[in-house]
């Protein structure tokens, strides 16, 4: 047959990206600041999930009797180095001196964990950040002052101290850490739920849609933040206890335009054509429909994540939030509020927040012109 | 200088660019036309040809900065539009040269009543409100043919048929006695009927006014009729122009040959009535209830499909003509059962007509049907391979990878298609291409009957024959049942060896295809054919409006 309108072949080539799929990657690296955010927010992201091997109480490793010793990992009782607490206090002197006594350790670059407390503040905490005090100043706490052996980088608080005295710059890595960690996982499980009743409202249409569609409007309509005080008065706080709690409220989001999606993309011609060929109600919704979705989805996320990042900082700030002690962006700035005359507690989780969230809302920049379609760059 | 003498407009040497990602696409190339006083030029060529870019750039409609223009002038009365201001190009958009568009459910406004569409632009160029203004719109709305315009000015678009609303588009683009009308396949979106319709009133309104046009179009049939001049395009570059008698009498370019040469060809099966009876219906409606009132009872009911018997036997095509809204997909779907019907369907000996869609699925690779539009018809996440494949993981489960392979490069042979194209995605293909992607989906379940949903109307000439051809050839080979759903009389003919005529979801006229074409016997059937082969409005049909 000379019917064939020729083509010229390309050997396939096994890419793990389909076009479409390589266009908006390409997209989203001509957005240079979206691409340079999500860098630097990924370096960041995966340090602080490394926190306890940059700022912690306990040596990375030690060196011990002829035994290596990794006490960030493991747990080893004081009675090992011939003290008799159940954990190892690293820090006091009298342990510090055994183990150099009898090998060496390794610290991490900040010797504080998020609840260490330091007892070695020159003067009632909160202390300020060590580089705006001269060494006599802040080695003045140390039984040999600024000649003190323990009057070392690694021991000084680089954002100050807080009113507990324990160390800004630990509670900071430690509380970006959860923070990112609750809006992931908040993100994440709100966008499962609202993702399938929005698929399953959108697909089926008629009553299923209807229905859900008044208990979503009566549901959405309830007063979050009263809920959650209530709860909160109850429950124990805590990070399962409030992610719970929250995710009651944030799948709702999802739905409209998951459904808009289904909506809209369920009589096209190609799920017509699906149906015709016999196949299954639910693999049409997950092979053909949800694509389509997926895309206003994932525009949604960076928006949606930063969103639950605020919510946590400000249930925290509240007092409703992580149970205390706990590391939290929102404790911080409670703690300037208290304390206008420490200016590094307020400036610190300003900062902290504002980054943080600066950069996400420019991931999601990126990624909204890389799903795209007519955008085009020259 | 005078009028006799200096075209209307003359474009020189004009280009249009694309910037996209980086690259630089040209869409159109250096082309040059002239358009005389009085005189209707056409741009015929296939789409991608660059026929629209081309007239959309004399009016600088194209997205810019995307959108650029390498080189070119275009002179329209001595002025040159290229180099002119935005304000002096506002001051002869709407008003000295206008545009109607291809589609007349998208370019009127959906809010507006039809009488704020016409007066928006009176009142822009030439100031006129009120009283004035709406003698004026009763004056254009009756020159365009709209009954009654009084009881028309407050409708909105929705209330009107595709032939009234383009007569609007088409009273907006005279409002302010235009010059030049640029007409952007002004009929492809309409029936054959109301296509008839237009064409009489845009000569009728060309004569009145001794307006000039632009008239863009791919199908040679209107040009023949209508056109005085005409410009062949074809992949950006105007490859022959001249009188319309010339150019299809003495073709000189081989591309206008191949044009004039791809009418749909060839003769339909042999009627046999003793082949075994694949698809049988009785008695089929599909109504829809109309519901009103606090209780929502039926008060009655829209007769999409009412009481339409039929029989089709292996091997035989079944056509099913029709203007748009007469019921001939909403038929097509019902005998597929994607809707519910009324009435007893039976295919290869079982009565399916209550079947649930489960039930069903059992069914659905000896059932197959292809759509009408191949742009929308394919994933395009999902390579060619994998959519040709997954009616077989549903119907042959048991067939391993490399088996459902090679069956996927054989049913890309049997349509004609490199089976290395099946790691490709469908927007690397052609309209044809994605058409015969399409037909071996469903050809790869090696159907029984195959419901044709206009499988030709969204593609060009050239490519249409092509397919006709292939649709044709795959019956022969596996004697195929075909339900043929067109409003392409031409296409029709050329496959179809049995038919039904539908208006109203009712059946006008039945019976063998030859006959029905040389002799038709309903008044309604012989304005369609009038229509479609020569163009012309007959009123006796009783053709809506």
């Amino acid at each position: 047959m000379s019917l064939v309108e020729t083509t010229t072949i390309i050997p396939p080539k096994k890419g793990w990206l389909n076009p479409t799929n390589r266009r908006r990657l390409e997209n989203f690296k001509a957005n240079r600041r979206g691409f340079w955010s999500f860098w630097i927010f990924m370096v960041l992201f995966v340090l602080s999930l490394f926190a306890e091997f940059i700022a912690n109480d306990k040596p990375v490793i030690a060196f011990y009797k002829g035994e290596i010793l990794f006490p960030v990992v493991v747990d080893y009782p004081e009675e090992k180095f011939g003290g008799f607490l159940a954990v190892t206090d690293y820090r006091s002197p009298f342990i510090s001196d055994e183990i150099n006594a009898n090998g060496w350790m390794v610290w991490p670059p900040i010797r504080y964990s998020y609840r260490t407390v330091n007892s070695e503040v020159p003067h009632s905490a909160p202390t300020a950040p060590f580089w705006l005090m001269d060494k006599e100043t802040r080695c003045a706490a140390y039984p040999l002052g600024a000649e003190d052996p323990n009057c070392v980088l690694g021991n000084m608080n680089w954002l100050g101290t807080d009113d507990q005295a324990r160390d800004v710059m630990a509670r900071m890595i430690y509380g970006f850490r959860i923070s990112i960690l609750f809006g992931l996982a908040l993100t994440l499980a709100s966008a499962a739920i609202g993702v399938t009743a929005g698929a399953v409202q959108g697909y089926f249409g008629g009553w299923t849609d209807l229905l859900m569609q008044r208990f979503i409007e009566i549901w959405s309509s309830m007063p979050v933040l009263y809920i959650l005080l209530i709860i909160a008065a109850i429950l124990p706080p805590g990070f399962f206890v409030l992610l719970g709690i929250m995710l009651l409220f944030s799948w709702v989001g999802f739905v409209g335009i998951v459904r808009a999606e289904f909506l809209r993309a369920r009589n096209f011609e190609y799920v017509n054509a699906a149906r015709a060929l016999g196949v299954g109600n639910w693999t049409i919704m997950f092979r053909h429909l949800l694509p389509n979705a997926m895309v206003a989805t994932l525009t949604f996320l960076p928006f949606i994540l930063s969103g639950s990042i605020t919510t946590l900082t400000s249930l925290d700030f509240l007092g409703f939030g992580m149970p205390p002690g706990s590391p939290s962006l929102g404790e911080l700035i409670a703690q300037g509020k208290r304390n206008l005359q420490a200016p590094w507690l307020g400036l610190t989780a300003f900062f902290t927040m504002s980054i943080m969230l600066s950069l996400l809302i420019f991931v999601g920049e990126a990624v909204r012109d890389a799903f795209d379609p007519r955008k085009t760059f020259r | 200088m005078s009028d006799a003498v200096t075209p209307l407009l003359s474009v020189r040497d004009l280009s249009v660019a694309f910037h996209q990602g980086g690259r630089e696409s040209l869409a159109v190339d250096r082309i040059s036309f002239d358009i005389g006083r009085g005189e209707i030029v056409a741009l015929v060529g296939e789409s991608g040809s660059g026929k629209s870019v081309s007239a959309a750039s004399v009016l600088k409609l194209l997205p810019y900065p995307s959108a650029s223009h390498p080189s070119g002038q275009i002179l329209f009365d001595g002025r040159d539009l290229m180099t002119a201001s935005e304000p002096e190009l506002r001051s002869v958009r709407g008003n000295d040269i206008t545009m109607i568009f291809q589609e007349p459910m998208t370019s009127l406004n959906p809010l507006h009543s039809i009488e704020r569409q016409i007066s928006e632009i009176l009142a822009l160029h030439q100031g006129l409100q009120g009283a004035s203004a709406r003698a004026r719109v009763l004056e254009l709305l009756h020159q365009v043919g709209i009954r009654e315009p009084e009881k028309r000015l407050t409708a909105f678009p929705h209330e009107l048929s595709g032939g009234q609303r383009q007569r609007v588009m088409i009273a907006m683009a005279l409002a302010n006695r235009p010059k030049l009308l640029i007409a952007d396949e002004p009929t492809t979106a309409l029936d054959v009927t109301v296509q008839a319709q237009i064409l009489e009133l845009l000569g009728r309104l060309k004569s009145e006014h001794g307006m000039s046009m632009l008239f863009i179009t791919h199908d040679l049939g209107i040009v023949r009729k209508f056109a005085d001049r005409v410009c062949v395009m074809t992949k950006g570059k105007i490859v022959e122009a001249g009188p319309v008698e010339d150019i299809f009498e003495r073709p000189q370019h081989a591309y206008t040959k191949k044009l004039l040469a791809s009418e749909p060809r060839g003769e339909p099966p042999l009627l046999d009535e003793t082949k075994p009876i694949v698809m049988q219906g009785e008695d089929i409606r599909v109504w829809f209830p109309i519901k009103a009132g606090f209780l929502r009872r039926t008060v009655d009911h829209v007769k999409a499909v009412d009481g339409v018997d039929l029989t089709l036997r292996a091997g035989q095509t079944l056509g099913v003509v029709g203007e748009s809204g007469s019921g001939k997909t909403t038929l097509g779907l019902a005998l597929s059962r994607l809707i519910s019907s009324k009435g007893r369907i039976s295919f290869i000996g079982k009565d399916i007509d209550a079947f649930s869609y489960s039930e069903m699925r059992p069914l659905r690779d000896r059932l197959q049907i292809v759509f009408q539009d191949p742009f929308g018809s394919l994933s395009p996440r999902m390579s060619v391979g994998e959519i040709i494949a997954e009616g077989l993981k549903v119907h042959e489960k048991q067939l391993t990878a490399e088996e459902r392979d090679s069956r996927v490069a054989w049913a890309l042979e049997e349509v004609g298609l490199d089976p290395a194209t099946r790691w490709r995605y469908p927007h690397e293909f052609s309209g044809g291409q994605r058409q015969r992607i399409a037909i071996a989906r469903a050809m790869v379940l090696k159907p029984r009957f195959v419901m044709l949903d206009e499988p030709t109307s969204a593609l060009d000439m050239t490519v249409q024959a092509q397919v006709v051809d292939l649709l044709r050839d795959l019956q022969a080979k596996h004697d195929l049942a075909y339900l043929f759903i067109s409003h392409d009389l031409k296409v029709v003919k050329a496959l179809a060896n049995e038919l039904i005529v539908m208006r109203g979801g009712k059946v006008v006229e039945k019976g063998p295809a030859a006959e029905v074409f040389a002799a038709p016997k309903a008044d309604y059937t012989r304005a369609l054919m009038a229509a479609a082969f020569k163009l012309e409005a007959v009123e006796a049909g009783g053709i809506r409006q």
